[in-house]
């Protein structure tokens, strides 16, 4: 069973992200990604990182997609939905996807990947905290400065100019 | 399924449609969505090897922060996509090579 539901999850994931970069229509492509970032949330659950995948439904579907689809409103008519959303490059695009395919997917395939006994799941948020807190306190405050600057520019360069 | 290989693969695909979506997209905001997908990809790598690394949980403090870069990243983006849509009214990057009007 858990099998089953692992393979739903990845065909859903790779599925609507196929979407995402194919559709002709933005707005559909938003919808897809939104797709992609749940079958993601579903496969950090099955890597027992249950705190990972509530922050990533919080921040991605709740922040970013949400504030994706309002760059999308902001920059065309609201009522139009066909919201135009072309391709360039196409074959040189289909080259790159194939090569990078191909060639990561033979490189894991090959590496002989060290193999660490199953441990049980622990308490990560806990630990995470722990982490945090101590060992990346440096890097903790730094995420926080970059936020506080990267959201003041942001309103900053969004704001008219009077 | 519960296989590293198998997580490795989904990322490998993940990672190469975001760079497709990269490659071709001429809106935006749809070439900022590839840059999501290869940021998912890097996140479930990290998650990956931290499961399958005995519960090593550095991957899970790492993955935390690229979530944070990509929140910050979007923010900024985004403000600077309107920005460039207010000057040209187009926002389809193949379009704005102009430097200044």
């Amino acid at each position: 069973m858990a099998n089953f539901v692992f393979w739903v999850i990845v065909g859903l994931t790779i599925g609507s992200a196929v979407i995402v970069v194919q559709s002709k229509k933005l707005v559909y492509s938003a919808y897809a990604l939104l797709f992609t970032l749940l079958g993601v949330t579903g496969l950090y659950v099955f890597l027992w990182a249950d705190f990972l995948a509530v922050v990533q439904v919080v921040v991605y579907v709740g922040g970013i997609l949400v504030l994706l689809i309002f760059g999308i409103m902001l920059t065309n008519k609201i009522t139009s939905v066909n919201i135009s959303n072309t391709s360039v490059q196409k074959s040189i695009g289909s080259i790159v996807l194939f090569v990078f395919i191909a060639g990561l997917g033979f490189m894991v395939a090959k590496t002989p990947w060290a193999s660490v006994a199953n441990s049980e799941p622990i308490q990560t948020t806990e630990t995470i905290g722990r982490l945090l807190m101590i060992d990346y306190l440096l890097p903790f405050e730094v995420a926080s400065l970059l936020l506080l600057g990267a959201l003041i520019s942001a309103t900053t360069l969004s704001r008219k100019d009077d | 399924m519960d296989t590293l290989t198998n997580y490795l693969f989904v990322s490998v695909v993940l990672f190469s449609l975001g760079l497709f979506g990269v490659i071709t997209r001429r809106n935006g905001v749809a070439v900022l969505m590839g840059i999501e997908l290869i940021l998912n990809a890097a996140n479930l790598n990290f998650l990956a090897f931290a499961r399958f690394g005995g519960m090593n949980m550095a991957g899970h403090v790492y993955a935390l922060f690229v979530i944070v870069l990509a929140a910050a990243e979007a923010a900024v983006a985004l403000a600077i996509i309107i920005n460039i849509f207010n000057n040209y009214k187009t926002i389809n990057v193949d379009e704005v090579s102009e430097l200044k009007q």
